[in-house]
């Protein structure tokens, strides 16, 4: 039953609805166009001849319509391996790092084991310092390691650099390689903590009843606790493939050769070849951008509410 | 009794296996460097020539280096866009905690910078900023005021880097966070505010606002941390931390000593400096944020 005074509330309220709908899809509107026109801005000056982007006042409809901005750019650096490394990188460090998290986040949210807590409160300490602390050793031992290993196999394989067939791979380890791109990400005491915590609210009887079945820790880990942490790996597995389709500094420091090059590096790489041909940059930005953009537009309500959910568990 | 086949040692057993892969990495990856580093940042070292045990020396170097404490000071300033960002965060979140048409049509919208590639962003806005012919500029003359030359000015280019970054930010995952934290609230406390015939204002401020402190306060305390970190990829991409150093920030420092003048025991030091600071702020959120929160 509801009262009267909350009766005459409602009523008050559908009135007041309609101005009140109309304010916000203007505001609504207002803050969309802000953000859209920048990205109609690029698009326009994208398809201009590169002689009309310097005049006053701009024009937004470029006359006449230049496609061959795109394949010039195209041809400038290699976008293509570019994104043959982006999505290596990412898939593999993704599968990396949701296996061996949840395997570890397993082991402390289920086993009992001497020092389990004490290490996980280690683990939990060194979410607080920054990438820079640790980044400078990874990165001198990579630098180190071809050598060393060179010198204990005395060869010189650790510092050549590999083909498969005609196809450039970089080194076999250390700076310039698919190894220094891909390992150093598959362990993530961030994606450790966030699976624990998940792990720790699904019900304890039902890997009792598991157990008692017959069913080993590892059957366990397989049969029960992945299936029903869906969500919880979906947005896992989200965060780290943006965090590595979007990492800057870390490709940027441990590769040289420009086939190596993740996306957002081969477009920086690529700005400091033509610094002001602003077609030809803005062609370049579309071209690294758009395939991304229509997969988030095609899956976006998968990533908002694994976002989401991140959020509340994090 | 063979303890090899205990149930206690099984387990164990297992617990150790299951960690393993996840323990080597971090183990070289994460706690083996953080040591490494510490012991970095008392040696002078170039990679190439063998390192040099300094002691304390780099930190001395630290706390006089000019430079150094500029780009302490431009961080901060940079840090100074972090309210506003939230503030604009919450106010898109407001507007769009409604239940009307298209309203996933605008998320999509507003989202859409935080899922583009940060380097083409930093591109586009580069241009945009251009003195002469860049949108901005063109479109101030439009109403009548001569634009700044931006990322060329040592006065404008912190400024143009804020409003790039409020741009970015402003729809993305703190508006979702501000979103999910809005869709919390209990619609009850609404109707009790109405009944006592509260206004849209006051309702703001005696049930949104402090719902939403444990939100501001997780949104705060992670943007802090971001903040002393960041700001690299942007000047790296739009200014080279120029003009005369005025977009360097503290992580940009640690770039150019670490990898551009292999000065690693320097940059080790600032990457520590940064760590402390970090814990100590951080710290100081959690005692004295902590108690503005409402849960």
């Amino acid at each position: 039953m509801e009262s009267e005074a909350l009766k005459k509330v409602k009523k008050k309220k559908k009135l007041k609805g309609i101005t009140n709908k109309t304010i916000f899809y203007i505001l609504l509107s207002l803050f969309g166009i802000s953000m859209i026109f920048p990205f109609l801005w690029m698009v326009s000056t994208s398809l201009k001849e590169p002689g009309e982007v310097f005049t006053y006042p701009p024009k937004w409809i470029p006359d006449p319509v230049v496609f061959e901005n795109y394949s010039k750019a195209w041809r400038a650096v290699p976008f293509g391996r570019g994104y043959i490394n982006s999505t290596v990188v990412a898939i593999t460090v993704t599968l990396g790092q949701v296996f061996t998290s949840s395997l570890a986040a397993y082991g402390f949210a289920r086993l009992k084991f001497p020092g389990r807590d004490k290490l996980f409160l280690a683990y939990l300490a060194t979410m607080m310092i920054p990438g820079a602390v640790t980044m400078i050793p990874v990165f001198v031992l990579l630098r180190v390691m071809p050598e060393v290993l060179n010198k204990i196999f005395s060869t010189d394989f650790w510092s050549s650099d590999l083909y498969i067939g005609s196809f450039f791979v970089g080194k076999p380890i250390g700076i310039d390689s698919y190894f220094a791109l891909i390992v150093p990400g598959f362990f993530s005491a961030y994606g450790t903590f966030m699976l624990r915590q998940f792990f720790m609210g699904i019900p304890k009887d039902l890997e009792d009843a598991a157990r008692i079945d017959g069913c080993t820790k590892m059957g366990t880990y397989f049969r029960i606790i992945l299936p029903l942490s869906k969500p919880a790996l979906a947005t896992l597995t989200i965060f780290t493939f943006m965090g590595s389709w979007r990492n800057f500094m870390w490709p940027l420091i441990v590769t040289n050769s420009m086939e190596l090059k993740t996306l957002p590096i081969m477009l920086a790489s690529f700005q400091g070849l033509y610094t002001t041909d602003w077609t030809l940059l803005m062609a370049g930005s579309i071209i690294v951008m758009a395939p991304v953009l229509v997969v988030f537009i095609l899956g976006q309500r998968f990533f908002i509410s694994g976002i989401r959910l991140g959020a509340i568990k994090g | 009794m063979n303890i090899f086949k205990s149930a206690k040692f099984r387990d164990a057993l297992g617990g150790y296996l299951f960690l393993l892969p996840n323990f080597l990495g971090f183990l070289v990856f994460t706690s083996l460097p953080v040591l490494a580093s510490l012991v970095l940042a008392f040696v002078d070292w170039d990679i190439l020539t063998p390192p040099k045990w300094v002691a304390i020396e780099n930190f001395i170097r630290l706390m006089k280096d000019h430079l150094f404490w500029k780009y302490v000071g431009n961080t901060f300033f940079l840090m100074m866009g972090i309210p506003i960002g939230m503030f604009a965060s919450l106010g898109l979140a407001l507007v769009m905690n409604r239940k009307i048409r298209g309203i996933v049509f605008f998320r999509t919208v507003y989202f859409l910078p935080s899922i583009s590639t940060g380097v083409a962003l930093c591109m586009l806005w580069r241009w945009i900023y251009n003195p002469d012919f860049g949108l901005l500029n063109s479109f101030l003359a439009k109403v009548g005021i001569g634009g700044p030359e931006w990322l060329s000015s040592t006065v404008w280019a912190k400024p143009a880097l804020m409003i790039m970054g409020l741009w970015t930010s402003m729809g993305g995952y703190n508006m979702i966070l501000y979103l999910a934290g809005l869709q919390g609230i209990s619609p009850e406390l609404y109707e009790a505010a109405d009944i006592d015939g509260a206004s849209g204002w006051q309702k703001f401020w005696n049930v949104t606002w402090p719902m939403l402190t444990p939100t501001t306060f997780f949104i705060f305390v992670m943007s802090v941390i971001g903040g002393f970190q960041g700001g690299f990829q942007a000047a790296y991409i739009m200014t080279g931390g120029g003009p005369a150093g005025a977009t360097t920030t503290i992580s940009y420092y640690i770039y150019n000593n670490a990898y551009q003048w292999f000065k690693m025991g320097y940059a080790a030091s600032i990457a520590w400096f940064l760590f402390l600071v970090i814990l100590i702020v951080t710290l100081f959120n959690w005692k004295y944020g902590g108690k503005v929160v409402h849960y």
